[in-house]
């Protein structure tokens, strides 16, 4: 960063990619944020209509699901929130893994529960939005 | 960094990076690292959401296994330390995107908005609780 004059060993085309050594410059860091604030209004409807349901029947939630605005907010909510975890955890990982075999497969692990957890949780949605 | 030695020989303490066993805890450092670990919690919680959600899909008797769950000491507990981490996660997380943002970051500020997150996290966390077994003792 420092040296960006002619000592710099950066090829011209790679500081005009900016992705830096790891090949993905900004992307997570964006990533992490752009889900934050997604789930900032996502999670305090989501709360509020949880605790307006306390209790509530099967029949209750499913007439709530039932409503299309519902579903696709409960749907952008999943997304949101397993792509966050996802990248989160990512980072967790890298942080307090240090052997790299078991780096990987914990890695490999946690994405792929996050995408199950995340198929599950969307499926059982759409379910319940199309009356089954 | 590292001590220095003078030419006096004597060897003078130098700033050193927070080693944890000796270093003060501070309101900046523990809401960091309880950021992190609630992350993680929330991370694992999920799994109470998908089952809720799945349960809810499969139907009567799947429904009313996650609910009779839900309703245990256990149940409870959980959902109230998720409800917990979910509200403190949510008011550090934009406490994080005001300084992304560049603001707040001086350290008076820090330690202000430090004691807000955690007055935030109880305060809704207890209206949370409150209005939810309202709405459960008027069924």
């Amino acid at each position: 960063m420092a040296t960006m004059g002619k000592k710099s060993l950066r090829s011209d085309l790679g500081r005009v990619r900016g992705l830096g050594s790891a090949k993905d410059g900004t992307h997570h860091w964006w990533g992490q944020r752009v889900t934050a604030i997604a789930l900032v209004p996502l999670t305090i409807w989501f709360v509020a209509s949880i605790v307006g349901l306390a209790g509530a029947p099967l029949a209750a939630l499913k007439a709530w699901v039932a409503s299309p605005v519902v579903a696709v907010l409960l749907l952008a909510l999943v997304v949101a929130v397993f792509q966050h975890a996802r990248l989160g955890l990512q980072v967790v990982i890298e942080d307090y893994v240090h052997d790299e075999a078991v780096k990987i497969a914990s890695l490999l692990a946690m994405n792929g529960a996050a995408l199950l957890l995340g198929g599950i949780a969307a499926l059982s949605i759409l379910k319940l939005a199309f009356g089954g | 960094m590292a001590a220095e030695t003078k030419e006096s020989g004597k060897i003078h303490a130098r700033p050193l990076s927070p080693h944890l066993q000796i270093y003060r805890p501070q309101i900046t450092s523990v809401l960091s690292i309880t950021h992190r670990m609630t992350g993680v919690a929330l991370a694992v919680g999920t799994l109470l959401l998908v089952w809720w959600l799945a349960a809810a899909a499969l139907g009567e008797a799947a429904y009313a296994r996650v609910g009779a769950f839900i309703d245990s000491p256990i149940g409870l507990l959980l959902l109230f330390g998720w409800s917990l981490a979910l509200f403190y996660h949510l008011g550090n997380g934009i406490r994080h995107l005001f300084w992304d943002a560049g603001r707040g970051f001086d350290l008076p500020t820090a330690e202000k908005s430090g004691y807000a997150v955690i007055a935030f996290a109880l305060a809704a966390t207890l209206v949370a609780w409150v209005v939810g077994l309202a709405v459960l003792g008027g069924r």
